[in-house]
This record gives C-alpha cells, structure tokens and sequence, in this order.
C-alpha cells in the first residue's frame, strides 16, 4: 500500500518521462486558465473588495455573447474575420455597458455592507446573467470561432525520450496570451494614471476618497477589465471545447486558485493556477486510479487547504493583521 | 392595537428573559402551530403537502444549521450540502442494517454521524478565516460528494446508485416508501423540525449560543474574554452538520423517497445560504422565511404564469425565472440587507407603538 503511493508512481513517471511531459504541460495549460479566471476575482476584490462569484459566469457570458453576435451577423449576410471582428467589438461594448449597471444597480446601492452581503448581490447578478444569456442567445452548446479570430488550430509533436509529446497549438496561443495580458495589466497598474489610481483605492478607500479619486468610475474601470480578462478567457476556454453554461463549474475551480495564491495578489494568481493546474493532472494521472478516479473533482480543493494550513492569508496574500 | 405589552408585568428574571415575552406572541405561536399540525394535514392538498410544505420544512432546518454557522458563529461554510448527504447516506446505512429500530431514531441518529465529519471539516477553521475558510469548506463539500458517487457500500451495491427508501412502519402506519401517505410524511417532518427549531432556539438564548456570538463578533477579543475557540467553533461545526445531517435525512426519507448522489451537489449548497442570507444572519424565526421565500418563489412564480394562461414556452419561462430570481436577490439586499427576520422586527416595532409612532 505504501509502496503503490510514495514509490511506485515515481517509478512511472521517471519510466516514461514524455509521458510525465504531456502531463505536466496539459495541466500547465489548464492551470492557466484557472488563473486567468482568478485574475478577474483578484482585480476586483482589490479595487472593491467585492468577492465577486459573477465572474465565472461573466466569462461564459462574455463569450456567448461573441459567438451569438457573430451568428447574428451570418444571419445577415456577413461573415469572416471582418464579422469576427465586429462581433469582438460588439462583446467589449456589452462587457462595459455591464460594468457600468453593476456598478450603479449593484454596488453603489450596497455600498459598505458587509462582504457576505455583497457576495450574495453576486450570486444575484450571476442567476441574472445564465437567464438573461440563455434567453437571448439560445441555452445549445456553440461552437467558438476560433478560426475567424485567427486563432491557431491543429497541433505540435516533437520527439522526446522514446516518445512524443504533443501540444496543441490553441494551448500554446493560450498560454502567450496569458503572459501577454498579465504582463500588460502589471504595466497598466504601474505605469498609468488610472491604474496608480486603483492601486490607491485598492490600499485604502477613504484615503483614496480624500485625495479626489472617483470610486465609482475606478470600480467601472475595475469590473471593464475584468470583463475583457472574461472575454479572453472565454474565447481561449470556448477554442478548447465548446461555449456552454457548463464551463460554470470550471469557475469554482478557480476559487482554489484563488485562495491558495491570496486573494489579493495578481502574481498569486498566477503562480496558484499553476501549482492547482499542474498538482490536479499529476494527481489524477499518478494517484488517481489508487482510490478510483476522479478525484481530480476535489484535489485542487485539498491542495489549496493544505497550502492554507501553514499560510492562511495564502502564498502571496496581505499579511492579515488583528487588532483589539 | 391588539398587539400590545401593557399590562403584562414581569414578576421574576426568568420571565424577563423568556423568549417569547410578549403575551400576543406565545398565543401568535400556539395558533401557527395549531394550523401546522391539525388544519393544514386535515385540509390541505396532497399537492400542498408534497411539493411545498415537506420541502419548505426540510430546508429551514438545514438553513438553521448553515444559520447556527454562519448567521451565530460567523463562520462561512459552502459545504452544507455535503453534510446532509452524510446524513442521508448514514439514515439509509443504518436503517438498512438495523431495520427492527425506528426510522425517526435512525433519522435523528444520523446527525451524530454528519456531526462527527462536520467537526473534522471544521478543524481548518482555527486558522482559516473568512472567504478563504469558505473555499476551504468547499474541500468538504466536493470529497463528500465524490465518496458519495465512488463509494457503492454507501448504497448497498444497488444498481440503480442510488438511494431507494425501504418501507418503514411507525405505530402500524407506513410512514417511508412509496406508500406512505403525504399527511404522515408530513406529520413526523414537522414533528422533528419543530422539536429541533425548539432546541436550536433554546441552544442560542445559553451560555453555548453567546459564547458563539461572542466568537462571531470578534474571535481574538472573544479569546481573551476566556472563552475557549477550539471547542467553541468545533461545537458550531458539529452541532450545524447535526441539524444539515439530519435535514437530509428527512430530504431524502420522507420527501424523495430516493436520492442519487447528485441531489448533494454545490448548488444546493448555494441555495441554502441563500436562504440563510435572504432569512436574516442569525435568526431561527428568519431561517424559516427564508427557506419558505427561496423555496415558493420559483413555484409561485410559475403558477403565476400558469394561472394568466400566458403563451410562454416553457424554456422562456425558465430563462425569466433565472432572471426575476436574480433581480429579486439584489433588490432585496439593497431595501433590506438583513433580511426578513429584521424586516419582521420592523413589523413588529411599528405594530406595537400603532397609531402613535412617537
């Protein structure tokens, strides 16, 4: 017993190192997915300090609304990258206009509430959000346009130790974008205006206040970027399998991410997706058929608890400070 | 006019602190509990009993465990679901290994066992705090529900995996299974819910209950106050998982009949503290308007339509339904963030000083 959990899945993994590989890529791959999703989380519960259960449903949204909009534009006779586009653009408006609403229907109404509180007005403008989608754009799984926005197809094999390892390219497309975004977002937060601005109010609101900085318009500004972070995940999300209420679930799977990186920290984000991307495939893969698969369902789960344990504000989270 | 203290003079301390000090409200309570146990079995609708009053009362005592938690103790769990599939999967072991015992000693005994994974779950919370110790409990609520789907012992190798009710006597009347009559289910659900309720209250107006407020407010200063948190936040773990335990007993006993793994799930959860939330944090009279409000509205909306005779399809409806329910959400924690239970104290205040509010 002890043998099959601490010696014998190395012994696999150092037998078949391309195998060990393909692993380890596929879940870098969808560990930065995770954290992708957990980078819209952390950027508003630091300007706003809203949890904000939303987002998982944002991405979905954000994405069918890509796609229904793009069929809309087949029904009218257009269709191609020019169409792709238009509907890209169409997406990012709607992802503003629904910046703006939460932000005066949700928060300023709520506005130093208790966390829970707001939460729950989450989870409102989360049930609002699958009705309102389903309703408009249909409940069917669709298919991406993938191609239309030149997005990589196909994939890559190169030889390695006795095998092969392959790479899908829309993976690959994935993992630069990531890097692309988050490295904008840091130079956004560093270097511009508004984003010293948000880095102010994320430190404290009053004192933000009190240097006349607009809370409501750096929240819009907040949950904008969220929803293009949204929108990019939901595209690269929906390239993978399909654009479906489904990829909800893969939401709550970056609430692990989440915790385990801090929620405040954008770099914990991204380094907690990786350790929940890559510790859930190598779980699933090497330990999983000890206990009956599939616990790949609840390993991301008691990866971030024991991370917890040693560090409760998370690996890279505000040091939580208690006062009398 | 009628509801008014004048005149009820309080002669001892016990009466000052009872719970229910004002006169109107003990008769208040004797007339809700009257038409619960004698006018709504000996009137109401096979449908009215099935569909909204059995699940009405199983969701409020689970949310007044998720409420002894969250609303009295302050610590946020999303694992409730979790907890009553180990009280139902623990009832359906217990009953089938034991069947000479009574199903309603099963039902209550299965809390002991949710209890004991409960307190284990709530180990973390010593150190884990807030939404991070909420995404912990989510750890719980996902291994539960894959031990449920992955362990067939659970369900007795049945091949259908899923739970399948045995028929159960109590005093000669079938009370369990397919032929158990909805006044009967309904009768013992809400014997159960009422005696529990009755408990949970008397457990909140002690020393345990004011101890976990005190923890609730603020833990440290609670700490230095010489109250002990380890057992304190265990004690809330156990005793919350007990009533969630035992409400998935009752869930799956006396209102399925049957239960895949599935009915478990993170939605229901979800669901749970909603009520909880829409109720009133820390409130047992909130948990039941809560449950009650989350449950009904989806049904009464429905009937709505039904009744206008409106020629919507019905996946439209669905879709409007999601949306109404969403809107009502935030609507509601903007008019009242501390939900029904504070808008009733309003109620009652404003009641009492009528017509002079000043």
């Amino acid at each position: 017993m002890l043998y099959s959990i601490f010696i014998d899945p190395f012994v696999q993994m150092a037998g078949a190192p391309d195998l060990l590989v393909q692993t380890i890529w596929e879940g870098t791959v969808s560990g930065v997915l995770y954290a992708l999703i957990a980078l819209g989380f952390v950027l508003i519960y630091k300007a706003s300090g809203v949890f904000n259960y939303a987002q998982g449903i944002m991405v979905v949204f954000s994405a069918l609304t890509l796609v229904g909009t793009y069929q809309k534009l087949g029904g009218l006779g257009f269709s191609g990258p020019g169409a792709a586009f238009l509907a890209l653009a169409f997406a990012l408006l709607v992802m503003f206009i629904l910046a703006v609403t939460v932000e005066r229907v949700v928060l300023r109404p709520l506005v130093n509430q208790p966390d829970i509180i707001l939460l729950m007005a989450t989870f409102g403008v989360t049930y609002f959000l699958i009705g309102f989608g389903e309703y408009v754009f249909g409940g069917e799984p669709k298919q991406m346009i993938a191609e239309q926005l030149f997005l990589p197809k196909g994939a890559t094999e190169f030889q390695m130790a006795g095998g092969f390892v392959q790479l899908q390219n829309i993976d690959v497309a994935a993992a630069v974008i990531a890097v692309i975004m988050i490295i904008g977002l840091s130079a956004f937060f560093q270097y511009t205006r508004i984003g010293r601005a948000l880095r102010a109010v994320a430190d404290s609101h009053k004192a933000a206040l009190s240097v006349g900085i607009s809370l409501n318009q750096i929240w819009i500004v907040v949950w904008f970027t969220a929803g293009i972070v949204a929108l990019v995940t939901g595209i690269m999300w929906g390239a993978r399998s399909n654009v479906s209420f489904a990829l909800e679930v893969v939401a709550l799977k970056a609430l692990p991410v989440l915790i385990l990186g801090g929620l405040t920290s954008i770099p914990g984000a991204i380094v907690g997706g990786l350790i929940i991307g890559i510790g859930e495939k190598l779980g699933e893969f090497y330990w999983g058929p000890l206990v009956g698969s599939g616990i790949e369902s609840w390993l991301a789960y008691v990866i971030a608890l024991a991370f917890l344990l040693f560090r409760p504000q998370g690996l890279f989270g505000d040091k939580i400070i208690e006062r009398i | 006019m009628f509801y008014r203290e004048a005149g009820q003079f309080k002669t001892d301390y016990a009466a000052d602190m009872a719970v229910f000090p004002i006169r109107q409200d003990r008769i208040g309570l004797a007339l809700i509990l009257f038409v619960a146990f004698v006018i709504v079995p000996a009137f109401g609708s096979d449908f009215l009993l099935q569909v909204v009053m059995i699940p009405t009362l199983v969701f409020a005592l689970a949310t007044i465990g998720l409420n002894l938690l969250t609303g009295y103790t302050g610590l946020l769990s999303l694992g409730t679901a979790g907890f009553m599939g180990v009280g139902a999967f623990a009832c359906y072991k217990l009953t089938t290994l034991f069947p000479g015992v009574s199903i309603v000693i099963w039902v209550l005994a299965s809390g002991f066992f949710s209890a004991a994974i409960g307190a284990a779950f709530g180990l973390p919370s010593l150190r884990i705090k807030g939404f991070y110790l909420a995404v912990a409990t989510l750890a719980a609520q996902f291994f539960l529900q894959w031990c449920f789907v992955r362990i067939p012992w659970l369900i007795n190798y049945n091949v259908s995996n899923a739970i399948e009710v045995p028929e159960r006597t109590l005093l000669g009347l079938i009370v369990t299974g397919p032929k158990a009559s909805p006044e009967v289910r309904y009768l013992i659900t809400l014997a159960i819910v009422v005696a529990l309720a009755w408990v949970a209250s008397n457990i909140v107006h002690g020393r345990i209950g004011r101890s976990w407020m005190a923890v609730r407010d603020m833990d440290i200063a609670a700490e230095l106050m010489g109250i002990r948190l380890l057992p304190t936040k265990l004690l809330a773990f156990a005793v919350s998982s007990f009533y969630c335990g035992v409400a998935g007993a009752l869930m799956v006993f006396f209102w399925f009949g049957g239960a895949e793994p599935d009915v478990f799930s993170i939605s229901q959860s979800f669901l749970i503290l909603f009520m909880v939330i829409i109720g009133g944090l820390g409130s047992i009279v909130g948990s039941f308007m809560g449950a009650a409000f989350i449950y009904i509205l989806p049904i009464a909306l429905g009937s709505l339509a039904a009744a206008f005779n409106a020629p919507i399809p019905p996946a439209t409806l669905e879709h409007l339904r999601y949306m109404i329910v969403g809107a009502m959400i935030i609507v509601f924690l903007i008019v009242e963030p501390h939900g029904l239970a504070a808008l009733w104290r309003t109620t009652k205040q404003k009641l009492r000083t009528w017509p002079f509010p000043y």
